[in-house]
């Protein structure tokens, strides 16, 4: 092993890189305080104290985020994580979603009667994986961090004990999930054997010095495919409805959202950042994205459950998101940050809303128990309305900006096809979302489901939900400026970051942290 | 060319112990052969260098979790012992087979005996090596094992407490 001298020097984690997994830190440190805390409380009264304290978590994580921000960006841990605008961003969602999540299980767990302690502590934990994702960039912390984040997942997919549909959608997703996880890590001993690296940037280096072998094309086809099924893309889409139909609501707002953004963000970092002059890959991303728009908006129409509704509706977004994969880095990757976000807030919105509407074993989840909503709760209604719309992307919403960046960069990149394929689909998908808000507002109820008022931890996230899906509806410019900034620290390393080595780089960012602390 | 053969006839046991790991239909013989699937695997990292490694796997997994897998199964009711006196295939053809196979390694042993034989500690694979990969290179990934076997014993707490114990504390409070 070949030391240098300023490696010797460094053999111990410096101060700037424990900023660099800063979140991650506070995320780990406040998921153990739940556990500990939910050990030694009294149980009556510990729920709302430990989801409180979860919820602090959350804010700790968003506010080490931001803290994080102010320092310069570079790697920690000897190139295992790299901070950037891009990371950034990231981290944010998750971040964000985590505490909007813990908002809406407040009033959840009493109503389902769910033991509160591990829950959020699962939660914290599944966003130390997601977090570490989208800022790691060396395969096998990658691959960690994704089953953290998918063990997370498992485990409160199955969180509703006295169901049987929780606990199959628990067993399924746990089985394919890690028949997901052997192909990813296959892929990842694929590319190792290709290019001698797990790291990304070593893998693209070696890519691009040319004579790529059949390994390396296997190795990114199967990470591609264990990537794939973590975020519910075609055709490796078919545990979606099952595992969302059983698993909690709040848990399905959670992992339709956070983990599949921490996944984009892997997918954009090995898709991009690999820069090997693979033309096949474009076509691979291609007829997955024409495939999950058509597959999941087309089973959505004929769903009566809405929940499985939205499961099929979250596989077509997938699709939307993979269009801009396809597109030119500089245009794709922006559209796809900012369809995250706002496919994030919209999402978390809905399942906030569903989740309070459904009662007690969640049992009003059909197109039937929702008619006539809009007379007996207007501000539910109202609420699930603006997600709906924002989910086809009427504008003045978020769901709108996103799917016309996403396909304005597939046009830049001549990609017409699959444009009308996408347009096609967002019409079809308008019917189903249009049936739930015409059940809602005309239809007279047969049994009318009871609407218990809405609470203040549901409220507070669906307040949150529908002020950011405005939000990203009417001011959309600064949060794409900022994803837009992110792909320029994003550029291919052969052209700018590999010029430094690494590890200057870091030496060079210690003094700054070491300026900018003792200020 | 002795290195490929070992390392192709290991690869293929293990393959075989883990196909029968599937097959089986009693647990016992499946974990027995999860020890033939460890074991190979031993010498595949022996023959690519990693002697510690190979060590660490033998004693770690072979050893100390195949035993803890077996009390496991024991302790879990695993079902009545069956008594079979083997079947006529297994004896027809699993013997002569089995003899076939070890003639053919040993010949091709015996034949490339002329080979250099590999030096421990010839290769990386040195503890000190791994020392530093372990807790340097990737100290990161190591740390964040924790949070990922943490998360698997809550998982386990969660899955396995019984659900009417939580509807039964609830009525209590």
């Amino acid at each position: 092993m070949a030391t240098s001298l300023n490696d010797m020097m460094q053999t111990v984690p410096q101060w700037s890189d424990y900023i660099r997994i800063l979140p991650e830190i506070v995320l780990s440190l406040f998921g153990m305080a739940v556990m500990m805390l939910d050990a030694v409380m009294d149980e009556s009264k510990s729920q709302k104290a430990l989801g409180a304290v979860a919820l602090i978590g959350a804010f700790g994580a968003i506010g080490a985020t931001l803290y994080q921000a102010q320092y310069p960006f570079g790697y920690g841990f000897w190139e295992m994580v790299r901070v950037d605008a891009f990371s950034i961003f990231f981290h944010f969602i998750v971040a964000a979603v985590t505490a909007v999540v813990i908002l809406a299980s407040f009033e959840y767990m009493e109503v389902q009667r769910i033991r509160a302690g591990e829950y959020y502590g699962l939660i914290l934990f599944g966003a130390v994986g997601m977090s570490l994702m989208s800022s790691a960039v060396e395969l096998v912390l990658i691959f960690i961090a994704l089953e953290i984040s998918s063990i997370a997942t498992y485990i409160l997919a199955g969180f509703r004990r006295r169901s049987a549909t929780s606990s199959e959608s628990s067993l399924k997703y746990f089985l394919l999930g890690s028949f997901a996880t052997a192909f990813f890590l296959y892929g990842v001993a694929l590319m190792f054997g290709a290019t001698g690296s797990t790291s990304i940037f070593a893998i693209s280096r070696s890519l691009e010095s040319g004579n790529i072998s059949l390994l390396a094309y296997a190795g990114l086809a199967f990470m591609f495919v264990g990537l794939g099924f973590k975020v519910a893309a075609a055709p490796f889409h078919v545990w979606t409805p099952d595992v969302y139909e059983g698993a909690p609501s709040p848990v399905v707002a959670f992992m339709s959202t956070a983990p599949k953004a921490a996944v984009f963000a892997v997918l954009l970092r090995v898709i991009f950042e690999i820069n090997s002059p693979v033309p096949t890959r474009m076509w691979l991303i291609w007829i997955v994205a024409a495939l999950s728009m058509t597959i999941g908006n087309i089973a959505a129409l004929v769903q009566n459950n809405v929940k499985r509704l939205l499961a099929y509706s979250s596989i077509a977004h997938a699709g939307y998101i993979l269009v801009a994969f396809a597109a030119l880095p500089s245009s794709g990757i922006p559209a796809a940050m900012f369809y995250t976000a706002a496919y994030a807030a919209m999402n978390v919105g809905a399942f906030a809303v569903i989740s309070h509407f459904g009662g007690e074993g969640e049992r009003y989840v059909t197109m039937e128990d929702y008619a006539g909503l809009g007379k007996r709760s207007p501000l539910l209604a109202v609420t699930l309305t603006i997600f709906l719309l924002s989910l086809i992307g009427i504008p003045a919403t978020g769901g709108f900006f996103a799917k016309f960046y996403v396909f304005s960069a597939a046009l830049q990149a001549n990609l017409v096809g699959l444009v009308i394929i996408g347009v096609l689909n967002s019409a079809i998908g308008a019917y189903y979302y249009l049936r739930i808000i015409v059940a809602m507002y005309m239809h007279e109820p047969k049994q009318e489901a009871p609407v218990a008022p809405i609470p203040m931890g549901a409220g507070l996230a669906l307040a949150i939900s529908v002020v950011v899906t405005i939000y990203l509806g009417v001011i959309p410019g600064r949060v794409l400026n900022y994803a837009q900034q992110s792909v320029s620290e994003l550029t291919p390393v052969g052209q700018v970051v590999s010029l430094q080595a690494p590890h200057a780089v870091e030496a060079r960012m210690a003094t700054n942290v070491k300026k900018a602390l003792a200020h | 060319m002795l290195h490929l053969v070992l390392f192709t006839v290991f690869g293929l046991i293990c393959v075989a112990g883990a196909i029968n790991l599937l097959v089986q239909t009693h647990p016992i013989n499946s974990a027995l052969s999860l020890v033939v699937v460890m074991g190979s695997l031993a010498v595949e990292y022996l023959l690519l260098g990693a002697e510690f490694v190979a060590a660490v796997q033998v004693i770690v997994y072979a050893g100390a979790i195949m035993v803890l897998f077996v009390f496991v199964i024991m302790l879990l009711n695993a079902g009545a012992e069956e008594r079979s006196k083997g079947s006529i295939v297994a004896l027809m053809l699993g013997v002569p087979g089995m003899l076939v196979g070890s003639i053919l390694t040993a010949w091709v042993l015996v034949k490339h005996s002329g080979t250099q034989p590999v030096a421990l500690g010839a290769l990386p694979g040195h503890p000190k090596d791994i020392a530093q990969l372990l807790f340097h290179d990737f100290l990161l990934p190591f740390e964040v094992t924790s949070i990922l076997v943490l998360i698997a014993i809550m998982g386990a707490v969660v899955l396995a407490s019984r659900p009417e114990s939580i509807e039964k504390t609830k009525k209590e409070n």
